[in-house]
């Protein structure tokens, strides 16, 4: 029972892994040249800080659930992992929740602050963008899993250390 | 662990707690209120944050052509969303403070502790997806983006975008709370002396 209980949770911590790396990969291969007006501009993640932010928190968050995969089961660590879970989640979350603000001024622009969208110009670069949005949001989806499956490993303190 | 003995351990639990009051938490209680009064303030100067100017747009032969151009929070929906956010975070530290005050016999099935843990962390990602889109819109506002060739609008709008920067504080000021808070609810768990511990059979 606590075996499958491990593998379940490793495998959970190996799919966020692969979400926010595909994210990082995703997001950091999408450039796209672009000319109107005679001006030629490349489009690519360092123009905006919002999706700098965005690859910086996703890679971050790629190597510490990469070192998580590798504690062994009755590490004292734990403890501190299921702090640094909920740190590093939300800072994943804020940095989805930018780069889908600058991707929605990308895509639809602001009439009132006179911000023209730019999808138009460059499409594949916004397709690209929203993968790597759609992959750390799955990323996201399964670290929620994970911090409330803390919790409940918690209340169940069977499940973090060998009695 | 003989069974006699943890089912004298259980009612001794419930007795302890049925006589003695429960020792309340007064700093969980302000860390509450001071988090409810910081969202609450971020909301509403957010909300309200709106300025008005006319702007010359442009000139026909020698008479320059004004607009009067207004900024508000619900042009861009970042800012709707952290207005939202927010808001749905100090009434959720609303709820809280109130559930603390009138006392612990609001229970159910003796989750009650669990509850609020998973609510505090619930909140606390509302509140941090809030803030984070609403400093990069307010970063893209104060700088713009040449590559975009995206103007930026605080050279005009200078109080609004003082204001928000200001709602903005009060925000990360909420979230840090907030955060020290929903690690005090999961600490709370881990007490021995919690009556929805039930004990566990022996295997």
């Amino acid at each position: 029972m606590a075996k499958t209980s491990r593998i379940c949770h490793l495998l959970l911590r190996f799919l966020a892994f692969s979400a926010t790396l595909s994210a990082v990969i995703v997001m950091v291969s999408s450039h796209e040249r672009a000319t109107f007006f005679n001006v030629s501009f490349e489009a690519k993640y360092t123009t905006s800080p919002a999706l700098k932010y965005f690859v910086i928190a996703n890679s971050v968050v790629t190597v510490y659930g990469f070192l998580v995969l590798f504690l062994p089961a009755e590490s004292l660590l734990w403890r501190l992992v299921v702090a640094m879970d909920m740190v590093l989640t939300m800072l994943l979350i804020s940095s989805l929740s930018a780069a889908l603000a600058i991707a929605q001024v990308a895509k639809q622009g602001n009439n009132s602050a006179a911000w023209l969208p730019i999808c138009g110009s460059v499409p594949k670069f916004c397709n690209h963008i929203t993968g790597a949005l759609i992959a750390s949001f799955i990323g996201v989806i399964i670290y929620m899993i994970l911090l409330l499956h803390s919790i409940h490993s918690v209340l169940d303190p069977l499940l973090l250390k060998k009695t | 662990m003989a069974s006699r003995n943890g089912e004298e351990k259980v009612e001794l639990g419930f007795n302890d707690v049925n006589e003695t009051k429960t020792k309340k938490d007064w700093i969980l209680l302000s860390l509450r209120v001071v988090a409810f009064f910081a969202t609450a303030a971020a909301t509403f100067v957010m909300a309200l944050n709106k300025q008005t100017k006319s702007l010359i747009v442009g000139t026909i032969g020698s008479t320059p052509i004004t607009a009067t151009l207004s900024a508000k929070f619900n042009q861009t929906p970042a800012f709707v969303f952290f207005v939202i956010a927010n808001g749905n975070a100090s009434l959720h530290n609303l709820v809280m403070i109130a559930l603390d005050i009138l006392g612990p016999q609001y229970d159910y099935k003796g989750l009650r502790l669990a509850l609020i843990a998973i609510l505090d962390m619930l909140t606390m990602a509302l509140a941090s997806a809030g803030d984070g889109a609403a400093t990069f819109m307010s970063e893209l506002g104060r700088n713009g983006n040449s590559h975009a060739r995206w103007n930026k609008i605080c050279d005009k709008f200078e109080s609004y975008c003082n204001r928000g920067g200001g709602a903005l504080i009060a925000s990360f000021i909420g979230f840090i709370l907030l955060l020290i808070i929903a690690v005090m609810s999961i600490a709370k768990l881990l007490k021995p002396n919690r009556i929805n511990h039930a004990p566990s059979p022996s295997p």
